[in-house]
């Protein structure tokens, strides 16, 4: 008698037991270090409903609700996980979190080094983030960009209801800090999902279609876009290797490695803009440890280096559209 | 229509116990201090001093690279470390060696820290005198101002969820009070109704940035009441008015589950750094009078020789105890090897990844090509 998998969105606002929550719920209910802060979290339920219903279930002092102090919550966190608590800590928008910019490069990413191994800090610290539907530049933001370089921290984001729930759990097991970037216009998404408990690995990326003419690298939501790309692209004749790589720091260079040296050629798809994005970093790793590999240079489609302007049409075309990518495989595979 | 004015009428009153010559105030309320708690106090001031003379010469003379002095500050270091239990949290800012002095740390590990070498809890990794210590639960100096200070709210929210009897403490001085990581973690703190005592080092200067400069406000313990924190104004050099407050502030932490703040104020007697020199920016003649004049250690001498607990042969005995014993932890730190290249790499995680894995085998490799560029005294 086998469980049905349970169908399940990655957050839907009104279904009660969505991906994201769920994967929260089970690791507070598992382990009774893990609580939650950041801002209306509590009863509000956070900005997407990510913690709907906890505060009702564990108590207002397991989810918190901070005041709007994003470097100092984030600080509590940092000294709450260093005491023995598994803080999870929200962004209401992944853009705010630059105010905890502090208090991520210089306290969670450093004391577990600087101290000499005394003190870790299992923190996680998660938010919608990425280019939404008109939210305008402020709340628009690709954090993922500037956290890259700061050693000490994990980063993985989430694109679909089974990894949501799988990076959430990992992450808040994980000794190391992680943040976890999920994406504004991806939580509506349903999946089933199995019932049994999981958990995604935090350093491995995911293979999303198999293919054998060209490996097309990407992440959260542009995954949507390639394989809407990948459809077209079928039936152009085009065989594309999609992989999802989930893994932000580290890049999962075994399994990306093992990618290009089957296909030779390597298009990147991010919505992180042009200078100094995760693409950027991707492009350099793969240029540095597989050039043998390659037929052809690197590709790299990112978004505009402007600021999100809120007027849609503006919006859609500083992102990558699926029309673009199929464009770029086709000039690669030349 | 009537606008609160932006400065009291009356400055906020600071607690004292002793004068200025170290006898008691009439009148004062105070919590009775031992013989032998008096005596530790006093040992421990002293040793503080000395540590600070010597490990500064030791930076002047190019033995260690960098040092921060405690002078003029021993009584706040050490009264109030001595009003707290060994299970209450400290979060530092940098001038409070005082504190994990008193909770044990012995001199030897105060050198192995300034010389960075392989006994080092930090591995190395820190500049001197960023100690750290989890036994003695006393978290790791981070250089950047203020950001201990929510740090230690969310340790109260730990101790409070897990109805420990302790608090968590955490030192500041008159500058970090103008971070905003102050202003949200006193508001939190009292929103959350954590267990968290706030102890600002009002010592006058902040680097060259007189409080004149810093704030408009009547100094720190006013704030406290904007936020809805109870606090207090001490006089910082005076021991038992600060071992009183802040046995008090800790059993109103712990109890009622409350923040507290209190202004200890004091004076910066020596420089803020051996980076620094302070006469360029204020009289030499001030810094003299508050080392001479207004000295917490002779002040609290006076009093525990007024009730015969102390004599100028146990002054000698112990500064030269001490002095000696300093000089060979630092001979000794100088000796010991430095740690060795894995742990530039160990720590960053909890485990070794394969880019850090990747990048210390290229270092080996290069470290092997050319033995002569790389210092001799590094283990491999």
């Amino acid at each position: 008698m086998q469980l049905q998998p349970k169908l399940i969105a990655l957050q839907l606002l009104h279904l009660r037991n969505p991906a994201l929550g769920e994967g929260l719920e089970e690791e507070m209910e598992r382990d009774p270090r893990v609580c939650v802060m950041g801002e209306d979290v509590g009863h509000y339920g956070g900005s997407y409903k990510v913690t709907k219903g906890l505060a009702t279930k564990f108590g207002d002092l397991r989810v918190l609700d901070t005041p709007i102090a994003e470097n100092s919550f984030t600080g509590m966190g940092i000294g709450a996980a260093m005491t023995g608590l598994r803080p999870v800590v929200e962004g209401m928008n992944m853009g705010f979190l630059l105010l905890a910019f502090n208090q991520i490069s210089n306290n969670c990413g450093m004391l577990h080094y600087t101290s000499g191994g005394q003190f870790t800090i299992p923190i996680v610290i998660r938010g919608p983030g990425g280019v939404g539907r008109q939210l305008g530049a402020e709340h628009s933001q690709r954090l993922e960009s500037y956290f890259q370089s700061i050693p000490g921290i994990q980063m993985v984001a989430c694109s679909t209801p089974y990894n949501a729930k799988g990076l959430m759990k990992a992450a808040i097991r994980s000794e190391n800090p992680v943040i976890l970037f999920e994406h504004v216009l991806l939580y509506n998404l349903k999946e089933r999902i199995p019932d049994e408990d999981y958990i995604c690995n935090l350093e491995e990326a995911e293979l999303v279609r198999p293919g054998e003419d060209i490996t097309i690298l990407t992440y959260s939501r542009m995954r949507y876009h390639v394989m809407q790309a990948a459809k077209t692209l079928v039936n152009k004749g085009y065989d594309p290797e999609v992989i999802d790589i989930r893994s932000l720091k580290p890049f999962d260079l075994y399994t990306i490695g093992n990618s290009v040296k089957k296909t030779h050629r390597v298009l990147i798809v991010e919505e992180c803009m042009r200078t100094g994005g995760i693409g950027a970093s991707l492009t350099a790793a793969i240029t540095e440890n597989f050039h043998d590999y390659l037929d052809a240079p690197v590709m790299c489609l990112s978004s505009q280096d402007v600021p999100t302007p809120y007027a849609g049409t503006l919006e859609e075309w500083t992102v990558v559209q699926p029309a673009q990518i199929v464009t770029a495989v086709e000039q690669l595979c030349q | 229509m009537r606008f609160l004015s932006e400065s009291p009428s009356l400055h906020a009153h600071c607690y004292r116990v002793l004068d200025d010559n170290g006898q008691l105030i009439r009148h004062s309320n105070f919590i009775q201090v031992s013989e032998d708690i008096a005596v530790k106090m006093y040992s421990n001031m002293v040793t503080l001093q000395t540590l600070d003379t010597i490990f500064y010469e030791a930076q002047r003379q190019g033995r260690i690279s960098f040092y921060v002095t405690t002078i003029g500050e021993e009584a706040i270091n050490i009264a109030s470390a001595a009003a707290l239990t060994l299970d209450d949290f400290v979060f530092p800012q940098y001038r409070e060696p005082g504190v994990l002095l008193w909770r044990g740390f012995t001199l030897q590990e105060f050198a192995n820290q300034c010389f960075g070498n392989k006994a080092d809890y930090g591995k190395g990794r820190q500049m001197p005198i960023h100690y750290g210590s989890n036994k003695h639960k006393y978290f790791t100096v981070s250089s950047t101002i203020a950001t201990q200070i929510p740090h230690a709210v969310g340790a109260a929210y730990s101790l409070k969820m897990d109805k420990k009897d302790a608090c968590a403490v955490t030192y500041f001085g008159d500058g970090g009070t103008s971070e905003g990581d102050f202003h949200a973690a006193l508001n939190f703190a009292a929103v959350t109704e954590a267990p968290v005592i706030f102890i600002c080092r009002n010592n006058g200067w902040a680097i060259s940035t007189p409080t004149s400069d810093q704030f408009r406000s009547d100094g720190i313990a006013v704030r406290g009441q904007a936020y809805g924190v109870r606090s207090i104004r001490v006089d910082g050099n005076d021991v038992l008015a600060i071992y009183s407050a802040v046995h008090a502030a800790r059993k109103m932490a712990v109890n009622e589950h409350r923040p507290i703040l209190i202004e200890a104020v004091t004076y910066r007697v020596g420089h803020h750094s051996t980076s620094d020199d302070s006469t360029k920016y204020r009289p030499a003649d001030e810094i003299e009078w508050w080392r001479m004049a207004r000295d917490p250690v002779t002040r609290f001498r006076k009093w525990i020789e007024s009730n015969g607990w102390w004599s100028s042969e146990a002054e000698s005995q112990l500064r030269s105890s001490i002095r000696n014993q300093l000089l060979q932890a630092i001979q000794l730190a100088e000796k010991v090897e430095k740690p060795p290249v894995k742990d530039l790499f160990t720590d960053v995680y909890d485990d070794l990844p394969p880019n850090l894995r990747e990048q210390e085998k290229l270092l080996r490799e290069t470290i092997n090509r050319h033995p002569k560029d790389y210092p001799a005294d590094v283990p491999l």
